[in-house]
């Protein structure tokens, strides 16, 4: 298969985080996800659809999310992920980590 | 709370590996979904729909990839590659039905072969004896292997010893057959061991019904066991399925003894302590008792307390033997030598299996050579395919562990096959009840057997598939593709890889060859061996009376009966009696040419055969000097003796023997000599007898047995029932078990070599057929493939016998290369041979050139028939193929 290729940029985890927090807007499907943090971001995180799957995969298998089945805007059947409550409790705990390990970041960066 | 989503994690993971494929399914709609809406995003931005579709799928990548990437946080990645390649593997199977079934029945052969082997080494080495903590146990002897103790030095040993928790003995002089059971049914001899009363619980066998010795069981008589203990294989053929037999009695040489118990199944006596021998009872052994048999009787085992080595043991043993000889001048030599016990049950036998194992390992390296080979053909055809895959995003590591599972696959239903094989081959090894092998009978298929199935399949198949996998993965795209398919100069790059592979499998082979070779050489020799007797024609029935013999006249007008009677039975030319048989029983004394002085501790040993006139000339024992026993010397005349050739210059150098006084031990017994007659080889063929001294059976009452030996002009097993006929009328009680053929006597004193010779000889001819179509599979390919060629020559004027000429030259250079090799390697390893080898050199050079010739002719055969085919070939057609 050649050399892995890092999955992402971000720090690990940020895509799961960013994805249970985008969707705390509600239901979405994968192509809205991706969009979603595109546009959230300025179009400064685009989403690899290379590694968005393996995470929705990945949330869902850990309990945070659920898909189920609906009918998009043009009425055609796309799969719509939203938020358990473990998985709402799961972004709390991930967020504060974060927000943690990034101001320490910035604290030696001297950002602050 | 933790526990609990974990569980649920897990019971999630588990229902998504079940519907796996309803999940793929989806999981590739979402992307498909995914993609159309960047399409149509692309459009929006004013893309035409077949341009922003395919911008869409660019940018999206490999869906394949993706989905299974996706896919693989649900199933570990590895898993779903296996079960796509095994997938793959057993569609391949299916397709190449032929090169299939060959590789999986080869591969079956080998792997049957080494599992059966090594169920043979678990067996005799590594299992545990069947015994309670079997490493504490300790074999005892006195001076050498084979010398056994006098009982009241073990009487002396057990009670000062501080090493052993205990030790316990059984008598070495037991024989076959020496009670006769009767009362109970058709009177029969079976045979009896005596063991002192704690023999059972030192080696920790609880009988499985009933009890083992009480004490006071252990202090009656010699002759007359109160009680006896049934071996289980005794109990089952006589008794089974009757549990009650527990505090019957029987009768035992007109005795009545009392069952107090039977033996478990796993306590087989004969297996560890006499191979090949069944027992079927055990006796107690009244060691108080004056009439116990004289002399070194007793073998001796002990367990060691906890914590005590062997050498501490050992070392206090010694001085105790030291000490015991010195206050007790009286009696015989005592210098205990300690062996582990499972060490001197298997030790013998080591040489062998070690010899067995390295032959079945290049069994199996010749195997994998051989499929290694064929997949390196099968390449060329399937090079296509694998650019196919690679071309598609296989990756060079994907295409490796693909052709590999390919392999282990293949191996493993070898390993299925080769299973059934060994099952069925240890089944037919554990009742070769005629193999004087320790512990055989226990060799059968375990978890370990069925462990080391799995590895060697396993490892063979990577061995055999990892060459053609590493080619497949260093194809280059391009390469691959630019050769359309014709595979013809991929075939010819690994040309020298499937030449060096034949000239391996060669190579082994002729090991194997000379090896296998060696050692039936061996085997031909001992069979050539002078035994001093002739075993052809002769038997030995055993005839001890049912009645007591009260006197030396009666005895004697038996013997006269018995002989009288079976010398007119028709077709018989010869018969005597003796007590021991050749290559099965053997006593010895001191004995001392009288009127000289030994020293302690040189003074010469004889075994004792004491026989009846007649005996000579029905065994074949020719005689040198002198005269035989005759009718005429009784009881009541001049005691004689006679000497084996040995025993005559041992006593007597350079003197006539005939005439000159001997007697046992010192002064006991004062015989003159009156004949002299040729060593026989009594303890096995390929050791030399030792002194005997004869004794005529007229003369005395001191033996254990009565064998009648007879000669016939007929094979004798017919004659069994003509001289029971004949005999009835003397005892109408004689058992009628025991008939014995000298040659079944010879035949099991060689068993252990045969065993060798029938496993390494049926080895070396396994790896002479593999060899063969090794070379003869990569001849025709290399002919095969330079169809072409051949037709330009043979279009050019080459002639048919020039062609054939070169084919079979280069089968023979491949042959020669790998013969050269083997010789050398067998050079180096054939002095492990050297301690099974007899009356050869480990360089026998006959061997040797016998193993080049077979090998270059078969290769010679193997290489004519294409070399034949690519004569024939029609230079039109061959120019149009392709």
């Amino acid at each position: 298969m050649g050399t892995e290729k890092p999955k992402t940029d971000l720090l690990p985890g940020t895509l799961d985080m960013l994805v249970l927090k985008v969707l705390m807007r509600g239901h979405l499907h994968g192509y809205a996800i991706a969009q979603l943090i595109q546009q959230l971001s300025d179009d400064l995180l685009r989403v690899e659809e290379g590694s968005l799957y393996p995470a929705l995969q990945r949330l869902e298998l850990n309990g945070w999310i659920e898909g189920e089945w609906g009918l998009s805007a043009n009425n055609r059947r796309a799969r719509f992920y939203k938020l358990t409550p473990d998985g709402r409790k799961h972004l709390i705990e991930e967020s504060a980590r974060y927000r943690q390990v990034t101001g320490a970041v910035a604290r030696i960066m001297g950002f602050v | 709370m933790r526990a609990g989503s974990r569980w649920k994690f897990f019971r999630r993971r588990i229902r998504y590996w079940l519907d796996h494929s309803e999940r793929q399914r989806l999981l590739w709609e979402e992307m498909e979904f995914h993609i159309e809406s960047m399409a149509e995003e692309l459009v929006a931005q004013g893309m035409s729909e077949q341009e922003a579709r395919a911008a869409a799928h660019r940018k999206f990548g490999n869906m394949t990839l993706k989905s299974e990437e996706a896919r693989s946080t649900w199933i570990a990645r590895w898993m779903s590659d296996l079960a796509q390649d095994l997938r793959h593997a057993f569609r391949g199977m299916r397709r190449d039905a032929g090169f299939t079934a060959f590789t999986i029945l080869i591969a079956g052969l080998g792997i049957g072969a080494s599992s059966t082997v090594f169920s043979v080494v678990n067996a005799l080495l590594l299992r545990p004896l069947p015994f309670s903590d079997p490493g504490r146990l300790v074999w005892i002897t006195n001076g050498d292997d084979f010398t056994t103790t006098q009982a009241e030095h073990y009487l002396d040993l057990r009670e000062l010893n501080q090493s052993f928790s205990d030790l316990a003995g059984w008598s070495g002089y037991y024989r076959v057959g020496d009670k006769e059971l009767t009362g109970t049914g058709e009177p029969e001899r079976i045979t009896s061991v005596p063991v002192t009363g704690n023999f059972f619980e030192l080696l920790g066998v609880h009988p499985a019904i009933g009890r083992s010795f009480t004490t006071a069981e252990c202090q009656g008589r010699y002759f007359a066991p109160p009680a006896i203990v049934l071996s289980y294989s005794f109990w089952r053929r006589r008794f089974a399925p009757d549990a009650n037999v527990v505090g019957r009695k029987l009768t035992l040489n007109n005795q009545p003894a009392t069952v107090v118990g039977v033996l478990p199944a796993s306590f087989d006596f004969g297996s560890v302590f006499a191979p090949g021998t069944p027992v079927d009872i055990f006796i107690p052994w009244p060691l108080n008792d004056k009439t116990k048999p004289q002399g070194n009787t007793m073998k001796v085992i002990g367990r060691l307390k906890p914590g005590t080595t062997v050498q501490a043991a050992q070392a206090e043993l010694s001085m105790l033997g030291k000490e015991l000889q010195s206050r007790h001048p009286e009696r015989n030599n005592i210098t205990p030598l300690l062996t582990p016990l499972a060490q001197h049950v298997s030790g013998r036998v080591i040489p062998s299996l070690f010899v067995l194992a390295c032959a079945v390992g290049a069994v199996m390296l010749i195997v994998c050579a051989n499929l290694s080979n064929l997949q390196l053909a099968r390449l060329g055809t399937r090079q296509k395919e694998m650019t196919m895959r690679a071309a598609l995003g296989a990756g060079h590591s994907r295409l490796l562990r693909q052709m590999l599972t390919e392999s282990v696959a293949l191996s493993c239903c070898g390993a299925v096959l080769g299973l059934g094989l060994a099952v069925g081959g240890t089944r037919e090894l554990a009742h070769l009840h005629a193999f004087n092998l320790p512990l055989l009978e226990s060799v059968r298929i375990d978890g370990s057997a069925l462990l080391f199935t799995l590895l060697a399949a396993v490892a063979s198949g990577v061995l055999f598939g990892l060459l053609p996998a590493l080619r497949v993965s260093a194809f280059s795209l391009r390469e691959g593709l630019q050769e359309g398919g014709r595979g013809s100069s991929g075939g010819r790059r690994h040309a020298w890889l499937r030449d060096g592979l034949v000239v391996t499998e060669f190579a082994f082979a002729c090991i194997l060859l000379i090896g296998a070779g060696l050692l039936i050489r061996s085997f031909l020799r001992v069979l050539d061996v002078n035994l001093g007797f002739q075993p052809e024609r002769a038997a030995a029935l055993r005839i001890d009376p049912s009645f007591r013999i009260s006197s030396a006249a009666q005895q004697n007008s038996f013997i006269d009966e018995v002989l009288h009677r079976t010398r007119s039975v028709p077709g018989i030319v010869a018969a005597g009696i003796t007590d021991v048989l050749p290559l099965r029983d053997d006593r010895s004394f001191g004995v001392a040419a009288v009127g000289r002085v030994y020293e302690r501790g040189h003074q010469p040993e004889a075994f004792i055969r004491v026989v009846s006139d007649g005996y000579f000339e029905a065994a074949g024992v020719p005689l040198r000097l002198g005269r035989e026993f005759a009718e005429r010397d009784r009881a009541s005349t001049a005691l004689v003796a006679m000497v084996n050739e040995t025993l005559a210059r041992t006593l007597w150098p350079g003197l006539n023997p005939v005439g000159q006084a001997i007697s046992i031990n010192v002064g006991r017994r004062v015989m003159a000599v009156v004949g002299v007659v040729a060593d026989v080889r009594h303890t096995a063929l390929e050791a030399a007898g030792g002194s005997e001294l004869y004794m005529p059976m007229r003369q005395l009452g001191d033996y254990a047995a009565m064998q009648l030996i007879v000669r016939a002009t007929l094979p004798p097993d017919n004659l069994a029932t003509g001289i029971r006929t004949a005999l009835r009328p003397i005892d109408p009680n004689l058992p009628v078990r025991e008939f014995v053929t000298f040659q079944d006597l010879v035949d099991r004193a060689v068993s252990p070599r045969r065993f060798l010779v029938l496993l390494l000889g049926g080895f070396a001819a396994f790896a002479l057929i593999l060899a063969s179509l090794g070379i003869y599979a990569v001849i025709s390919f290399s002919v095969s493939q330079r169809t072409q060629e051949i037709g330009i020559r043979m279009a050019l004027g080459a002639s048919a016998t020039d062609l054939q000429r070169r084919i079979v030259l280069r089968t023979l250079g491949l042959a020669g290369l790998g013969l050269a090799l083997g010789m050398a390697g067998s050079r180096v390893l054939s002095s492990a041979l050297s301690s099974l080898l007899f009356g050869v050199t480990t360089g026998d050079p006959v061997t040797f050139i016998e193993a080049g010739t077979l090998l270059l002719a078969v290769a010679a055969i193997a290489g004519y028939i294409p070399a034949w085919k690519a004569s024939r070939i029609d230079p039109m057609v061959a120019l149009r193929s392709n």
